[in-house]
């Protein structure tokens, strides 16, 4: 169980980000290494319950494509498309995501970096809206059907986004 | 929860929203604090007002505003779904890390064995 040195922090730094913390027990090495192998993410980047990553491909070199796509029990499916930035190993990794269902009103940038200190590192995920306009519109998306549920959907998808 | 979002966007309104959490505060003191004209003040205050964030009641000559914690609450559950979400993800990746780093260990023995 994580302490609370290791919680999961959320905040948003701007009216385009939404950012997220965390401590991992591990050399920074081995969580870069979780992020970028697609045999390692598919074995803890399940998205939301009842989901997991059934397809993850990756061409891991400045301007290569990933691919990631979520399966849910019923057979419903998301994913999203993207092409990476800046891969500095084990700092920093930059990448774009078009998600297919364009929840998020365009192309968002995930920018994760990577600090490691004592053997434990201290991951901060960063997503930037292509516009403030684009993150109003993905949160609209939301606000428009009203319900709880909806809003569940959509803090669903909002944390598929960043995968 | 948009309005909130708009709200706090802008950074003199995000500060003001910060001053106003250690209590009410008169007009003149949010003046005081972030150093702006008070038309500029007000009228922030004002798009504050419209988003709920803030509250005004006036006492004789001055007008005090408070700071209203539901849309904060809001936003705050809007992201506590989305962490909890992440933070399932981020449990299993707890798990697979305490698996590599044990191979990580047992490789660097069998390497030393060697030598």
């Amino acid at each position: 169980m994580p302490d609370a040195g290791t919680k999961l922090q959320v905040s948003t730094p701007s009216d385009r980000e939404v950012s997220m913390t965390r401590v991992f027990d591990a050399p920074r090495r081995l969580v870069f290494e979780a992020w970028t192998k697609p045999e390692l993410l598919k074995r803890w980047l399940y998205g939301p319950a009842d989901w997991r990553l059934a397809d993850c491909k990756i061409d891991l070199r400045p301007g290569g494509a990933l691919r990631f796509e979520w399966r849910h029990q019923d057979g419903n499916h998301m994913g999203f498309s993207g092409v990476y930035r800046e891969i500095t190993p084990p700092d920093r990794l930059v990448f774009t995501e078009v998600w297919d269902e364009d929840w998020t009103g365009g192309e968002t940038l995930v920018t994760i970096t990577f600090a490691e200190h004592a053997g434990k590192t201290t991951m901060t995920q960063t997503v930037l809206y292509s516009s403030r306009a684009a993150r109003d519109a993905a949160l609209k998306t939301g606000m428009e059907h009203g319900a709880a549920q909806s809003f569940d959907r959509l803090a669903e998808f909002l944390a598929g986004k960043n995968q | 929860m948009l309005e909130t979002f708009k709200a706090l966007a802008e950074p003199h309104r995000f500060q003001i929203v910060e001053f106003l959490r250690d209590g009410p505060r008169s007009v003149n003191d949010v003046v005081h604090r972030l150093r702006l004209a008070q038309p500029q003040v007000s009228k922030h205050l004002r798009v504050l007002g419209d988003a709920g964030l803030v509250n005004v009641r006036v006492d004789a000559q001055r007008r005090i505003y408070t700071l209203q914690p539901a849309p904060l609450k809001q936003l705050d559950v809007w992201l506590e779904r989305y962490r909890q979400i992440w933070e399932r993800n981020f449990q299993h990746l707890d798990s697979l890390l305490d698996e590599l780093k044990t191979k990580n260990k047992k490789r660097t023995r069998a390497k030393r064995a060697r030598r």
